[in-house]
């Protein structure tokens, strides 16, 4: 599994009720289920991940995320998950709302614009950066809201939402201990694990 | 229903179940009806393809759409021009695969096409039952397909399958019997008409009901066929099973003639193709089968017992769920899907959705779609590997 997936894994809790927004190929789900009894649906809207998910027998409906998450009503599911999908969406910040809206904890993964190597890309070099977390061209991405590590701690500040955990990914490994203390400089990934309050 | 490309006087591909018979299953046990009579005896044709295995797990069943039968795949003869109707989804290396599946395929209680229906002799009277074919549901079919498990030793389906009027049949399963169906496959369907379909449906009975040769249903007894009215109703239909698009693409606004001749024969492409395809059908299908059929469509609403709550209806279900919509079918358009959908999900149900992107409307469930294949394909494999069924070679 990818770095981010592994590290999520260990904070799903044993048999719990998860949506897994962008699900991609459901190996997340996937696993999940065979090995911590996890329960749920992912969501997807590429034709490939939604057929893996198929395949590997993970339920998954086919669904843009910018249209809301209308069809799950309120505190229906322990955990939301969504990886990789905050930064291609029109309304991050409505869409959080809407996670919390659905369950109690979130657990979201972004690509950290703040990383020093986009910092460098941009600074130096002057161009839009290009990396593995950000491969695309500045005009044919899909990624529309770049955020930074920073960035959305302040926006959870501002809804009142508990951080209870967050780490951050840097290539295919966990992070160094340059990552932990400096994560918005050094995070290449970041991960955050977030909880409406009670 | 769109054409097929390979025609049984050439080889037989590989992909092809081959030629196939139909039989006939009698039954003696009455059957109670919705409308709350009773059917005393009565006959289903229906076809098998594949091999089913020592333990009767591997059964497929395939629910048909308002004017399909039990012939869902293969040749019937060596010169039969067209394959059963769901061939592009039926054979070796399909979706279904015969190579896994024992497929089975019926024609349901009063259908025109061999089970018992409006052109079979009423055992009462001795006459034929015409018009007076007790009404049968959604529901009546699926109590009569069970009967017809039964009767094959198949008790739990490896999956049952249905697009449009077959999906209906196929949700209602998952209800019935939700203990005989491990998986369900409902494609371009919807959970109850709307007032726009029941409206469609109406204008097709009526186009039948008013034709003068109609004889209230007695046309059997007075050797003639409503074939004006059946071949209105067709039209209608068919004009709802494409899309715009599909149809613009096929015939756009092309006059069969340079000139426009300022009458009401057929003058663009579209009247011209309509026609062929309104009496092709009108000589093939029985007028009291299309009214009885398109009742039933109108009458299937699982949720309306339940004031309304789809969710609560579906509660029963065990199985797993794959429902498969076109982007382009407006006859049952993706938000009726997604209706479903939803009330599977607020059931707790496991259910995975895909929305096709295809040109072809309603009629897209019959077509080989690379991406509805892939799904398709996907889920049937997995259902295989489930069921640990090994691979025929």
């Amino acid at each position: 599994m990818r770095a981010d997936l592994e590290l999520i894994y260990d904070w799903v809790p044993e048999g719990a009720h998860v949506l897994d927004l962008a699900c991609g190929d459901g190996v997340l789900l996937d696993t999940l289920s065979r090995r911590k009894q996890v329960t749920g649906y992912g969501l997807e809207i590429d034709p490939d991940g939604l057929t893996a998910c198929v395949s590997r027998g993970v339920s998954v409906i086919e669904h843009n995320l910018d249209d809301g998450l209308g069809s799950f009503a309120d505190n229906t599911y322990d955990l939301v998950i969504m990886t990789q999908a905050l930064q291609a969406l029109r309304r991050p910040d409505r869409m959080l709302d809407e996670m919390m809206r659905v369950a109690r904890e979130g657990i979201i993964t972004f690509p950290n614009f703040a990383y020093w190597r986009h910092r460098v890309y941009l600074g130096i070099r002057g161009y839009m950066p290009v990396s593995k977390s950000l491969p695309h061209a500045w005009y044919d991405t899909p990624n529309i809201h770049l955020s930074t590590f920073n960035d959305f701690e302040h926006l959870c500040r501002e809804k009142g939402l508990m951080i209870v955990d967050r780490a951050v990914g840097v290539g295919d490994h966990r992070g160094h201990w340059s990552s932990r203390l400096w994560p918005n400089l050094f995070g290449e990934i970041a991960i955050f694990r977030v909880r409406r309050r009670p | 229903m769109p054409d097929s490309s390979v025609t049984a006087s050439e080889p037989l591909p590989r992909s092809s179940v081959g030629l196939v018979t139909p039989q006939i299953a009698h039954f003696d046990t009455p059957l109670p009806l919705a409308c709350g009579k009773v059917l005393p005896a009565y006959d289903l044709v229906y076809e098998t393809y594949g091999t089913l295995n020592a333990e009767r797990s591997n059964a497929v069943l395939i629910c048909h759409a308002l004017s399909g039968h039990h012939h869902a795949a293969g040749y019937h003869s060596a010169d039969e021009a067209k394959p059963g109707w769901w061939d592009a989804h039926i054979g070796p290396g399909k979706s279904i695969d015969t190579d896994h599946f024992f497929v089975v395929s019926l024609n349901n209680l009063g259908g025109c096409h061999g089970s018992t229906g409006p052109t079979s002799p009423n055992p009462e009277t001795g006459r034929q039952w015409g018009p007076d074919f007790p009404m049968v549901t959604v529901s009546d079919w699926v109590k009569s397909q069970a009967r017809l498990a039964d009767h094959l030793g198949i008790e739990r389906f490896a999956a049952a399958v249905g697009g449009s009027l077959g999906g209906m049949q196929v949700l209602q399963w998952t209800m019935a019997y939700p203990e005989r169906v491990a998986n369900a496959v409902v494609i371009a369907a919807t959970p109850r008409l709307s007032a726009q379909n029941i409206a469609f449906n109406e204008v097709a009975r009526q186009a039948i009901r008013s034709d003068t040769e109609f004889h209230d249903g007695w046309y059997g007894e007075q050797h003639t066929v409503p074939k004006r009215g059946l071949k209105l109703a067709r039209m209608v239909g068919h004009i709802t099973y494409l899309s715009e698009d599909a149809m613009g693409h096929k015939f756009g606004r092309d006059l069969r003639s340079e000139d426009l001749n300022f009458g009401y024969d057929v003058e663009f492409q579209v009247e011209s193709y309509l026609r062929y395809q309104g009496d092709a059908f009108s000589t093939t299908f029985d007028a009291n089968t299309y009214l009885l059929m398109t009742k039933a469509l109108d009458y299937f609403d699982p949720a309306a017992i339940h004031g309304g709550d789809l969710a609560r209806a579906l509660a029963p279900a065990q199985c797993p769920f794959l429902v498969v919509s076109f982007t382009t079918d407006w006859r049952f358009p993706p938000s009726r899907s997604r209706e479903l959908v939803d009330a599977l999900i607020s059931a707790g149900k496991p259910v995975s959705y895909a929305n096709i992107d295809s040109p072809h409307g309603h009629d897209a469930f019959l077509l080989p779609e690379p991406r509805y294949c892939a799904v398709f394909s996907a889920y049937m494999n997995r259902v295989a590997r489930d069921l640990g069924l090994p691979e025929i070679s």
